[in-house]
Formats: structure tokens, sequence, C-alpha cells
């Protein structure tokens, strides 16, 4: 049986700094590999720039214009996407890979009403009539703790707070119940009492439904609470793939462990604050060999004339460094070794 | 809102009252009422026949309050154009009130439908621009607007009618008839002059509006709906790019009744445009006068107009 | 009249005050980086259009230079003693006294050979006269309508825009309504009540344009410097006791130098286009091309049609609006791409 979604080598390309004419297009995502089971959670982090925005956009083909996908594979229940037609494509898009993102200040359209926002979302989808899509609408919005939901059915944007327009914003990607729900920094745009509340109703919502997430972020502290496993981006590349606690407990590659030496919560109190000096290139002015090399204290010669091999570990963990033998056990041969299945499953 | 209106029509008031005060300054200090007289009546006329011509003209009085409080034209040009006793024409004494009473239905005649065509025009076609954004399409659409921008308007009133009217013949050169039937005819060639002559801007503003809106977060969203690009195009872009667009035309609909002066004085269509024309011509001072105050007044009434339809339009605004 | 205040020398001095000037700019621009980087972007983008700008700059400069003497005495029609610039004397002595058409052998109403065969490669208008050399000629008076205007307006704006914003209160009361008092007068209307109190002639329509056209770049200037002014580092300026005039010419003006740039390329071609409209009306000014075209649209009537004049005058007119337009989207684009969109 396929995975929910695999994600194969995946490219994205933007065009260099010059706008115009056929100048060298810049990979902003290069090579990306990694998949999602139902009702997991996978967290892909990194620093801004990382190229794990673009990663999830690039699933959905969604990548901003003049942006695109250039090669690799998104298999979603074994279809590849980037080959579908727009109009499959759009039955796919908000049925069964929904996405929140980042600003729930401007993501919702100003002129409409948020209830009707919602209510073209099934529509879009399912053939109901207006006022049967309302009723679910009132129901999703008790149910992601709107209060007063059939109130705030006829609201603007404007007339709600951030945490209630990213829970109008929820409650949006969850009407046609999706399989995936793509969730882009939900939590970064609003205050710290607000995150919890809403990390909270994702945590529930996906015990609930099942659903398996792509939870996109920076903040090790959200990963530490929602993820079951963990991709690590730098510079357009996966570094490290980890379940959860293996990752925080035992990371192997030296920016994974810069990361985690650098959250207040999880250093040694009293210790002085990790920091990983310089830092990240920008898209286009990557380093050959390892991308990291410039900033790593351990790099030595191979690090930056070549890149460095995929070594894979028990428990479907996947590193890319030089200083990690290819295959420590040995069973692991090379071509296969990126479909290691990962054994830590969201619970159900 | 009620407060609100009428703090607005307060300061438009004011502002109305600052449009009189430049006016008087440029037409009777500038140019006093004796330049204006000798315009009129001819370099060699006797002192007396200008005297009587003032006074018939009521320019017979001290300019300023502190020559003589109760007789002054200051006060006296406030009082007659606020209570819209505009007087005599300068140039050929009839008066100014009928003329305007009278240029008002051909301007509107004209200047309706050209408003409404061009929207008509304007908008689907840029929307398609701007669909099509980023393409070959889209390049070619703004060169095209610039270079329709690029030629001046009375270029094209000649082309069109020397081309389509003396060439082709398919329309009457000029003229203007009132009856229903006859209208269009003489209307057509005008109205397709306007159209084209404003098209490039129109196309490139609304175009930018468009492209404006559809780079927003929300749109992103509707796409990550499954949204196609055509509904996302009508539904939310549209929607929210009328706001300015919509705001733009409120504002012009005021300048619907004085016409247009370069469309009116070639076709031969007797509105304002052309009576202000007329007028530039013959150095009617008080016609003149009279239309830059009411251009300012429908102005300033246009101006609250459009901030009112942003009230309507925009649920964000709130009019306080 | 002493000759020092003759017309041509003062033309003279003035062409050499605006050489001057673009040197100052010039020099301005290679020294810092940001903006050289922005010419060289502007050179990639619109090296036509820009080709174009500098084809009509050096026939206005031709015609802006005059000098006295070296006139062929037999030459028809010519004063000995009175100065031409460099494009009057390569036209020297060839009119006509009516109608040819382009490269005509014959004059069209008279039947004479033409005294300089193909001397009139646009052919003459009614009166003889060249039409080449007119819609040359008409190079400078566009684009001094343009210069003197823009030189009138800008500075206008930028005083009582960046004072109001500036210094607020009761200033900023006053700007603002005289700005509102003035956008809300009809602008052609305005702009024609103006040139027609105040007469005709080249300065009193610059004036005029310029006193109509301030306005917009005004309230800009004025939102730019209320955004400047609490921006920490003039914030940090005052708290340091730099004074206001400091304040404002050092952080404020360069801060605004790219929206004059931008604003003055905008203006332009719609200044040069009113002027057309302003000639058609009979308060033009002398030697435009809106004079040429006024002067003509009725000679497409004639049997045969006479449509060189107007055409000549057309092109050029239309060529030079249109490389400003193109080059004012690309300056616009480089220095700015969020703060000003396109003019409805």
């Amino acid at each position: 049986m396929s995975r929910l979604l695999e994600i194969r080598d995946l490219r994205t390309s933007f065009p260099g700094e010059r706008g115009r004419g056929p100048q060298a297009r810049v990979h902003v995502v290069d090579g990306v590999s990694f998949d999602l089971d139902r009702g997991e959670v996978l967290a892909l982090v990194g620093e801004s720039g990382s190229g794990k925005s673009i990663t999830a956009l690039s699933a959905l083909r969604l990548v901003p214009k003049p942006g695109r996908v250039v090669s690799g594979e998104v298999r979603f229940e074994g279809r590849n996407l980037l080959e579908l037609s727009v109009g499959e494509m759009r039955r796919i898009r908000g049925k069964r890979i929904a996405m929140i993102f980042q600003e729930p200040m401007t993501a919702l359209n100003p002129v409409l009403r948020v209830g009707d926002q919602v209510v073209e979302a099934i529509q879009l989808h399912e053939p109901v009539s207006r006022a049967v899509a309302r009723d679910r609408v009132r129901a999703l919005f008790a149910e992601v703790g709107i209060p007063d939901p059939e109130d705030r059915l006829d609201a603007y944007p404007h007339q709600l707070s951030g945490g209630l327009k990213q829970r109008v914003m929820i409650a949006m990607a969850l009407s046609t119940r999706p399989e995936i729900l793509i969730a882009d920094e939900p939590t970064t745009a609003l205050d710290v009492t607000i995150q919890a509340q809403i990390l909270g109703l994702l945590r529930n919502l996906q015990r609930d439904r099942g659903t398996a997430i792509l939870l996109i972020t920076h903040d090790l502290g959200i990963v530490n609470e929602l993820a079951d496993r963990v991709a690590v981006m730098y510079a357009g590349r996966l570094v490290e793939l980890a379940p959860r606690t293996q990752l925080f407990s035992n990371p192997l590659h030296p920016y994974t462990r810069g990361l985690l030496a650098s959250i207040p919560a999880l250093a040694t109190p009293g210790a002085r604050l990790h920091e990983i000096p310089g830092v990240v290139p920008s898209a286009g002015h990557w380093p050959t060999g390892c991308r990291f090399a410039p900033r790593c204290s351990e790099r030595f010669e191979p690090c930056e004339a070549q890149d460095p091999a995929e070594a894979t570990r028990e428990g479907g963990r996947r590193v890319y460094c030089h200083l990690i033998a290819p295959s420590a056990s040995g069973a692991a041969s090379g071509a296969t070794s990126a479909l290691v299945r990962p054994h830590h499953k969201g619970g159900r | 809102m009620g407060a609100y209106i009428l703090r607005r029509l307060g300061y438009g008031m004011l502002v109305v009252m600052g449009v009189l005060f430049l006016l008087f300054v440029l037409f009777f200090t500038v140019t006093d009422p004796d330049d204006i007289a000798r315009k009129a009546l001819g370099e060699k006329v006797p002192p007396t026949v200008i005297a009587q011509w003032k006074s018939n003209h009521g320019y017979d009085r001290p300019l300023w309050p502190w020559q003589d409080f109760e007789e002054n034209l200051l006060f006296d040009h406030y009082r007659r154009m606020l209570t819209f006793d505009f007087g005599l024409s300068d140039a050929d004494d009839s008066p100014i009130l009928e003329r305007i009473r009278k240029g008002m239905w051909p301007s509107l005649s004209l200047t309706v439908p050209l408003l409404i065509l061009s929207l008509l025009v304007a908008i689907p076609l840029s929307l398609l621009v701007a669909f099509f954004r980023e393409t070959y399409i889209d390049r070619m659409g703004v060169f095209v607007c610039v270079l329709a921008m690029s030629v001046s308007t009375l270029l094209y009133i000649i082309a069109a009618q020397f081309l389509l009217g003396k060439l082709l013949r398919w329309f009457p050169i000029s003229g203007f008839d009132p009856d229903p039937l006859l209208l269009p005819r003489f209307l057509a060639m005008p109205i397709l002059v306007g159209i084209v002559a404003g098209i490039g801007s129109d196309v490139r503003f609304y175009r930018t509006a468009f492209i404006e809106e559809s780079t927003r977060d929300f749109v992103r969203t509707a796409r990550a709906k499954g949204a196609s690009e055509a509904r996302i195009m009508t539904r939310h872009v549209l929607r929210n790019a009328l706001i300015p667009i919509l705001t733009q035309v409120v504002m012009s609909i005021p300048f619907l009744f004085t016409g247009s002066l370069l469309l009116e004085s070639f076709f031969g269509i007797p509105g304002l445009g052309g009576v202000t024309v007329d007028a530039i011509r013959a150095n009617d001072f008080a016609t003149l006068r009279t239309m830059v105050f009411i251009g300012s007044l429908l102005f300033v009434l246009g101006q609250i107009a459009t901030d009112l339809s942003y009230g309507l339009v925009d649920p964000r605004v709130r009019l306080e | 009249m002493t000759p020092s205040l003759e017309p041509y020398l003062i033309s003279n001095l003035a062409t050499l005050c605006l050489l001057v000037g673009l040197a100052f700019i010039v020099r301005v621009v290679r020294r810092s980086r940001l903006w050289s980087e922005a010419a060289t972007s502007l050179w990639r983008r619109r090296r036509l259009a820009l080709c174009v700008l500098g084809v009509y700059f050096a026939i206005a400069l031709l015609d802006s230079v005059a000098w006295k003497g070296g006139v062929p005495e037999d030459a028809v029609g010519v004063l000995p003693n009175a100065p031409y610039s460099a494009i009057d004397r390569i036209f020297l002595g060839s009119s006509e006294s009516s109608y040819s058409a382009p490269f005509a052998e014959v004059e069209f109403y008279g039947g004479r050979p033409l005294r300089y065969p193909g001397a009139h490669p646009l052919g003459t208008d009614i009166i003889g006269r060249d039409v080449l050399f007119m819609a040359l000629k008409g190079a400078r008076v566009a684009l001094l309508i343009g210069a003197l205007t823009s030189l009138i307006a800008i500075p206008l704006a930028l005083m009582f825009g960046v004072g109001a914003g500036y210094f607020g209160g009761r200033f900023d009361d006053f700007v603002f309504f005289l700005i509102s008092t003035l956008a809300s007068m009809p602008g052609l209307l305005l702009l024609i009540a103006l040139i027609m109190a105040m007469g005709r002639g080249t300065l009193s329509v610059c004036v005029a344009l310029g006193v109509t056209s301030w306005v917009g770049f005004c309230r800009l200037s004025r939102a730019e410097t209320l955004k400047l002014r609490e921006l920490d580092y003039v914030r940090a300026a005052r708290v340091l006791g730099v004074s206001e005039l400091g304040i404002i010419f050092r952080h404020i003006l360069p801060n605004l130098a790219h929206l004059i740039v931008i604003t003055f390329v905008l203006m332009f071609s719609g200044l040069v286009l009113s002027e057309a409209v302003l000639s058609w009306l009979g308060i033009g000014v002398e030697g435009s091309w809106g004079q040429m075209i006024d002067g003509a649209r009725n000679e497409l009537s004639r049997e045969p049609i006479v449509w060189w004049n107007i055409a000549a005058a057309g092109s050029a007119l239309f060529a030079l609006i249109l490389a400003v337009n193109a080059v004012g989207d690309a300056v616009r684009d480089v220095l700015d791409p969020r703060t000003l969109r396109d003019a409805p």
C-alpha cells in the first residue's frame, strides 16, 4: 500500500535576480524527498528562506508566479499531482488537501463575510445548497471554538481578532474533511496565549478526525508539542529527517544540533545559549558541497567539495552529512534507503 | 454618519469659498473689469461706453470691502455665485444661467453613454490583461495602452473626422440633433473617439488595481480552496479591485454635467464644454468664471459622494 | 534694451546653466551606488526610448544656442544681423511661397519649379515654411514647457509639501486647505483661466501649468514627509540637536529624491499634451507642435489632401510622449515599485 503523500526529489525554481530574460533560475527547493502517512503530523522545520513554505506550496501546485516546480514527484495516494490537469488538481485542493496560512489577517477576503467564504469552500466541492452548507459552517465554527457562531457567520474579517480569523481559516480548511492539512506557520502571527489555543485546537482536531498534518514552522517548541516526525530543511535541502523523540534526544546533523542548542528551554540552565555563526545564505548564493558547511564548526575537506550522501538509520531516519557514515548497520543499501518506513505513528 | 456628512459638507463649503476667492483674485484683480470691458468692446471705445457696460454687468463698484463695505465687488461676487445669479456674458450679454441650462442636456447625452461604454470596454479588457499577467498578452496589452496614451486627443479627433467622416463617410463629421432617432448618428463618432482616447490610461489603471488585488494572500487562500482562476478573478479579485474603480467612477459623475471641451467643440455638440470653449475664444470672463465655479462645486460634491460610496462598498471603512 | 538682455543671450545662458546642472546631476548619480545602479538598470530596460529622448534633447540643444553673423547675404527672407540657432542655419533660405508636398519637384498651387529641389523632405505649409524645420523647432518648445513647468511646480510642491508634513500644525492646515481648493478646480479650466488672466506667452503658460500641476506632488511629498519624520534616524537626529532645516535637507529631501525623479518624468508627457490642447484653444506656446496641429487641421479638407504637416507634428509629438511614457514606467519600476501606481 502506498503512502498518503510521497514527495520525491522535488525541485522548485524562481528566476534569478535580474527579473527579465533567460537568466539562470534559482532552485529554492532543491531535491527534497519525504512522505506523510495517514493521521501523522510531520513538521517541516527550518529558518526563513530555507524553502519549507515553497515545498508545501509546490505540493499543492500553488507556487506563486514566476516560480515553478521543475522536477520531482508529489504522489498523493499514488497519483502524481504534478501531472494532473488543472481541473483535477482543483478537485484535490481544498477537498483532499487543505491549507492554512501564516497571516490570518490577510488570508481572508476583506470584502466577503467569513461565513460565505467557508460556504464557498464547501460548495466548490460538494453539491449542497447554501442553507445546508451554512448549517455545516455553523457547526464547524462551534467545533473550532468560535463563540457565537451564528453571529460570526455574517461578520467581516476585520471585525474578528487574529485568533478568531485563524479559527475561521481552520474551519475553512476542515470543512471538506480533507485527508491532509498543510499548516504553514499557523501561529506565528498570533499572540503567545492565542498560539497555545490554536495549537491545542489543531492537536484535538488531528486526534479526533485523524487528519494528517504537514506542519511548517521555525518554532521547535511547536514541533515538540505536535509533531510525530520532523524534517529539518536548510538552504533548499533536507538535512535531517527523524522521529521527533529521536531528533530531540539524539540530533545527528550539526545544523540540527545547533538549532536545538539555541532553544532556551532545552539549554542547560546558566549555560551560554548556543548560536550558529553566520546567516542563512540567500537563494542563488548557495555554496557548493554541503550547504551548511561555511557555518559548520565541524566541517572538514569533503564538506565544501561534494554533496553529502544520504545516511539512513533505523526508524526511517535520514541524515545528509559527511560526518555520518552512509549506512551504519550496513542493512540499507542505497537504492531503497529513501523508502525506509518510519515506525513512529500518530496516535489514533 | 450624519455628523460625518455634515462635517464633510462644512469643509466642502469652505473649499468652495476658497475657490471663489481665487476666482475673484484672478478675474477681478489680475485682469480688472476695465481690461474685460476693453476686450469685449474694443480698445478705442469712449470711457462713457465702458462705464455704461460696466454698470450693465455690475462691475461698477470698488473691489474690496474696505473700500466700500456695502457695495463692493468681492461680496457681490460671493453673493451672486452662491445664489446662482451668474449675470450676463461678457461677450454677447446673454444670460449665463440660461446657457448652462440649455447646454447641460447635450453634454449629458454625450458623456453618460461615453462613461458607461468606456467602463464596459475597459473593465473586461483590463481583467483579461490582468488574467494573463506576466505573459506575452499582458506585455502586449500594456504596450498598446502606453501607445494609445501617447497620442494627443486632438489627433484622435482629427484622425477620426478625417478617416471615418471624410474618407469613409460612416458618420457625419460634426453636428447635433436632439431628435432621439437622429442623435445616435451624431454621437457615435465623438463617443468612439472618447473611448479610444481614454482607454489606454483606464485599462492601465484598472489592470494595476486587478493585479494588486490578485497578489493578495486571500487569493492564495481561494486557490488553496480549489477555486478556479476564473472564479478567483470574478468573485475575489474583481470585488476588491472594484472599490478603487468604483470610487473613481463616482468621482467622475459630477463632471458628466460639464461635458467635454474637446469633443463637444470639434463635433459641434451644443453642450457646456462647447459653451466654455466659445467663452475662451471670445474672452468671455464671466462665463469662464461661472464654469470654473460650477466645476469646483461639482468636484466637492463628487468627493463627498466618493467617500460615502467607499463606506457603502468597503466593509472595512466606517465613516465617522 | 541693453544687449545683455536680448532673448537669444538669455536662451544661451539658460542652456549653459542646464548643461552645468546636468553635469552636476550626472556626477551625483555616478557617485552614489544606488543611483548609478538604477541608471544602469534603466538604460538596460529602455535603450531605445532613452536614445529617442537623446535625439530630441540634441535637437533642442542645437536650437537653443543662437549667434549673430555668418548668414549669407543673398539668402531669401533672412535678416543679416539677427541671431540664428544651429537649426535655423541649416534651413536658411529654403522658404517657398506656398504648399509643396514632401519631395515634390513643383509647388502645389503654383506650378513653378522649386528653387531648391528636394530641399523640403517633408514639404511646406500654406505660407511656404518648411515642415521639417517647424517640426524640429517644436522639440525645443516641448522640452522647454516640460522643464520650465517642472522647475516651477516641483520646488513649489516640495516647499509646501515638506513644510506641511514636517512642521504640521497651522501651516499644515493651511497647505491642506490650499491643496483641496486647487484640486477642486477643474484642471483644464483653471489652466485656461490663469492664462487668460495673466496674458498669453510661454512664461505664463508654464506658470499656469506649474500652478495646476504641483498639487498632486505636494500631496505625495506631504504624505512621505509625515512618514519619514517618524523614522528612528530622523528622531535620533532631532534628539542630537540637528537643526530643523538640517534635518529637512539631510534626511527628508534625499529620501524624496526618487519621488522627484518619478514625478518629473510622469508629469512631463501630461504637460506637453496639455500644451497641445491649449494651442488648439489659441492660448498655447508659439512654435509648438500643438500650434502646428491646430494650424493644419483644416488643411485635411483641401483637395488634394494636405496631410504632411499634421503628420509631421503629430508623429514628432507622439514619438516624444511615447518615449517619455516608456521611460517613466521603467523609472518608476526601477526606483519605486510600491508608492506610486498608475494614475487613473
